[in-house]
């Protein structure tokens, strides 16, 4: 009885370990003149929501599974550590999904009526990728979260 | 293409709660990257902004880009106010199709 079960066990390993390799394979061939270009175009998305601010990475909280099976609809709740008062609010938060055709995802408008800085919807994700979310103050600050999601099946559509 | 949309109001919310409100709208969310049958794009036509509104004031907005899902759903937060309010939402999409809907938020 335990012998089967045992080579159940060897022959999903082994499956896991070469999906592994093919990963590791199509992470090799992207290679690291394309991350670099990410890198630069992500900084680009970024500075066009904060201009020259520098967002601290504080503050900000994003809820998003590690692993969308379907990218179509990823569920996602931000939520932003704040008073909510005349003087001290958040004012938007905007989110940015950094490997979709178009990264824009959306921007939430709070008020200090709004009594909590949080909002729960649902994005397209098109492959895997890094999530920004970047809140803007009602000072005129900026914090920010990142979250990477990974993504099984694609959700914008070819 | 105008259903109702679903909102799922407090109760009966505490004056000065944050109580959570939450929208459900259908609509296609059309992104403009998708190609039709024959290989013609299909124009994007996207809800692009949502605005709650609690005694005719806006408490909360968003700007939808592609990237938010079809029939867009939004939770947020209201702080209740003193007495019962009426609140109103609304969507508007590409084509300029407004839909919208009034619910009281109640108090007491």
């Amino acid at each position: 009885m335990t012998q089967p079960v045992a080579l159940h066990v060897t022959d999903r390993r082994s499956f896991v370990l070469s999906a592994a390799g093919i990963a590791a394979l199509a992470v090799g061939l992207s290679g690291p003149a394309a991350q670099a270009q990410d890198a630069a175009a992500i900084e680009a998305l970024l500075k066009k929501v904060v201009g020259d601010a520098k967002p601290a990475a504080a503050r900000v909280l994003i809820d998003i599974p590690e692993i969308a099976e379907n990218g179509n609809t990823v569920p996602f709740a931000i939520s932003v550590e704040s008073p909510m008062t005349d003087a001290d609010s958040v004012k938007t938060v905007h989110i940015i999904a950094t490997g979709n055709p178009q990264p824009d995802v959306a921007a939430f408008n709070f008020t200090p009526q709004s009594g909590k800085a949080y909002v729960s919807s649902r994005m397209r994700l098109g492959k895997t990728q890094d999530i920004y979310a970047i809140a803007q103050m009602s000072d005129g600050k900026f914090f920010m979260s990142k979250k990477t999601v990974k993504v099984t099946i694609g959700g914008c559509g070819g | 293409m105008t259903t109702k949309p679903r909102i799922k109001m407090p109760d009966n919310a505490k004056a000065g709660e944050a109580v959570e409100i939450k929208t459900l709208v259908s609509h296609v969310m059309e992104t403009g990257n998708r190609k039709d049958a024959a290989g013609k794009t299909i124009p994007r036509n996207i809800i692009n902004s949502f605005t709650a509104t609690l005694g005719g004031k806006e408490v909360f907005s968003a700007k939808l880009h592609s990237g938010t899902s079809s029939n867009p759903y939004l939770a947020f937060f209201v702080k209740a106010p003193a007495a019962t309010t009426e609140m109103e939402f609304t969507w508007v999409d590409d084509a300029g199709i407004t839909i919208s809907d009034k619910q009281p938020l109640k108090v007491g």
